[in-house]
């Protein structure tokens, strides 16, 4: 078992999905119970099924200083980058401690892949990319990562996460670490991904994508709705900053199991569970809210239920917030974990949007209506493909484990 | 800040010319080592999973597979952080393509091998490892990036780290974009004490990045072909008996990296 860690502040953070730019924009519709689900869409053929879209990208071109690096996947980090004042904030981190001693870790599943499928759809005579997308730094998996390093002018570690759906929860671990070893004295962490054609098509062949708004933890969900959605937070020491709300905990784990099945026993999500109490040094009975994965699969759904049904006593609550945003895969980490940021600065228990006949094997955690209460420890969980699965522990300031 | 030390117990490699750490050491002594078999054997994977893994994937845990099996580590205890600058291009390739000309038709198992963690995912399916996995990329900076993530863990949590990194060669018109144009992977079991399997200690430091040393002779233009080679520098170090060398992590930050060889 891992030590306590010592906490971390979170001194600033933003998320924007489809329930809006900002983080009052998605409190709004959380407390509204309003999804941000449509009809899909997105692309030349869309599939029947129903998407979290983020308005006005198309028209949100990247400042010109930046227009080598436009694509959607930077257009929403850039869209997300310029919410909740995060850019003033990461620049008065900068100037605090200098640019190499902030880390920039960011999670993504599929960067900017939709601008490589353009580029296939329109290659030129010779069979080669289009003049226009000869951008090689736009075609790799660390598209975003390098978008955003030169937008942020740091010069710290830099590194991109990319474990599928696991992926910008991850990245609070290596921020925690850095910051431990003393390597660094701040870390930006989230992430960003995009709707593309990929993940729409891919999921869909995988026969994942509900026709309808998903589900989650519904007796008859079908599948996911996909989304997408760009959410970044700053992380330091907390004597700079003793009132923010407190990176308490993190836990990592493998399945070692299936590459798209989650483990029947969910034994993986329960490892990193358990080494996300141990480092928070929590109980599971103070816990007061858990964000789930709850992507509307079958499987996913059934496992994680089951877990937080033998592990936490009814007094936790519990709901997944895909019904609002779909499953924005990369993103998920960092925008779940601004909800259950959200949780606890506002005592909001988000309602378990889309579960209007729950599946019997979900306990009396499960909120299926927004609940207001006093929230002084909220969970995240975040699992991805690979049998990659991440658990993040945040608090109140004032909370004593 | 103190320097950041670890012990390597294990050490792989693949390419079309070298079949292991054996043949650089062997190369970089002015012979000529016999090229390995044209798809690696990646015998850490069960038969049937053999089968069916995408050659990325057979080229990273070919590499991680020779790694630990020379440090003697049960490979399920150890926390694995797999790098590659470019994923799996050939699958890339195929996706983009298919998506262009018959979306419909996309492949389910194609689609979830496309993710970045398939490798390591494979690598944790077939060693039982339940222990933290990470897949990421830095561009050319992955290996150095890779390696301070690694060992941020090994340090950090006081334990073993499976640390590989490997791009496979491009694809289609993907290829004129990456410039990748062999496949190539190494892998490093790090840990955080010396002991009986310590092959060398490395000290390592955060420094402004300059631009990366050249590679020795034989293995002059080995980067220009494949970002993970990158970490040649260091491989070819450890084919040594002391020195140092500097990678990119970063655009803006490099790794002064020392070694001294153990036993």
């Amino acid at each position: 078992m891992p030590h306590v860690m010592t906490p971390l502040a979170v001194t600033a953070h933003t998320a924007t999905s489809a329930l809006g730019r900002g983080l009052a924009a998605q409190l709004d519709a959380l407390r509204g119970e309003r999804s941000g689900l449509r009809p899909n869409d997105f692309s030349s053929a869309p599939l029947a099924c129903w998407i979290g879209r983020v308005d006005g990208l198309e028209a949100a071109a990247l400042p010109a200083a930046f227009a080598p690096w436009d694509c959607r996947n930077n257009r929403l980090a850039w869209l997300g980058l310029n919410q909740d004042g995060f850019l003033d904030r990461v620049h008065a981190a900068r100037a605090r401690y200098g640019a190499n001693r902030v880390a920039l870790l960011l999670g993504t599943s599929t960067a900017s892949i939709g601008a490589t499928e353009e580029a296939y759809r329109r290659l030129d005579a010779d069979g080669g990319f289009p003049d226009d997308m000869l951008r090689p730094a736009i075609h790799t998996p660390h598209s975003l990562t390098a978008f955003v390093t030169a937008v942020l002018a740091l010069e710290g570690p830099c590194l991109t996460v990319s474990t599928a759906c696991s992926s910008s929860a991850k990245v609070f671990a290596s921020a925690e670490r850095m910051l431990r070893l003393g390597l660094i004295d701040a870390a930006v962490v989230g992430g960003v991904d995009t709707l593309c054609d990929s993940v729409l098509f891919g999921f869909n062949a995988l026969e994942l994508v509900s026709p309808e708004p998903c589900r989650p933890f519904d007796a008859a969900r079908n599948g996911i709705s996909i989304g997408e959605a760009a959410g970044f937070a700053l992380l330091e020491r907390i004597d700079i900053a003793p009132e923010a709300p407190r990176l308490l905990g993190y836990g990592e784990s493998s399945d070692a199991h299936h590459m798209s099945t989650p483990h029947p026993q969910g034994l993986g999500a329960e490892l990193a569970l358990n080494d996300a109490l141990a480092r928070a040094g929590l109980d599971p009975a103070q816990v007061g809210y858990i964000n789930l994965h709850g992507t509307a699969s079958q499987k996913n759904d059934e496992v994680e239920a089951a877990l937080v049904a033998r592990a936490f006593p009814a007094t936790t609550r519990a709901s997944s917030t895909k019904g609002f945003t779909g499953h924005t895969l990369g993103a998920a980490g960092i925008v779940e974990a601004a909800v259950a940021l959200q949780a606890i600065e506002h005592g909001l228990v988000p309602g378990n949007l889309g579960g209007d006949a729950p599946d019997p094997v979900c306990g009396a955690q499960f909120a299926w209506h927004n609940e207001q209460q006093r929230i002084d420890v909220a969970l995240s969980n975040s699992f991805g493909f690979g049998g990659n699965n991440a658990c993040l522990a945040f608090a109140r300031a004032e909370f004593a484990a | 800040m103190s320097d950041l030390r670890v012990h390597v117990e294990g050490v792989g490699l693949w390419s079309p010319q070298l079949a292991d750490f054996g043949a650089l050491r062997s190369l970089l002594a002015g012979q000529t080592p016999e090229p390995p078999p044209a798809r690696p054997t990646a015998a850490t994977l069960p038969p049937n999973e053999r089968r069916r893994a995408p050659a990325s994937v057979l080229l990273a845990i070919e590499a991680a597979g020779q790694a630990v099996a020379m440090s003697g580590r049960d490979a399920a205890t150890l926390a694995c952080v797999f790098a590659s600058s470019h994923g799996d291009q050939p699958i890339t390739d195929y996706m983009c393509a298919t998506l262009a000309r018959a979306p419909a038709e996309l492949s389910p198992i194609r689609f979830h091998n496309s993710v970045h963690n398939a490798a390591v995912g494979y690598w944790t399916i077939a060693t039982g490892c339940h222990a933290p996995s990470t897949a990421v990329a830095a561009q050319a900076a992955s290996f150095g990036a890779g390696l301070l993530e690694a060992v941020g863990q090994v340090l950090a949590e006081q334990r073993p780290v499976l640390l590989v990194c490997s791009d496979s060669a491009g694809s289609g018109p993907l290829t004129e974009i990456t410039g990748c144009t062999q496949p190539f992977a190494c892998a490093l079991v790090l840990a955080p004490a010396a002991g009986t399997a310590t092959l060398a200690r490395l000290d390592l430091q955060l420094v402004p990045s300059q631009p990366d040393d050249a590679l020795p002779g034989p293995l002059a233009g080995w980067r220009r072909g494949n970002p993970s080679a990158s970490s040649l520098a260091l491989l070819a170090m450890l084919a040594g008996n002391a020195g140092s060398c500097r990678l990119a992590a970063a655009p803006a930050l490099g790794l002064q990296i020392a070694m001294e060889k153990v036993a």
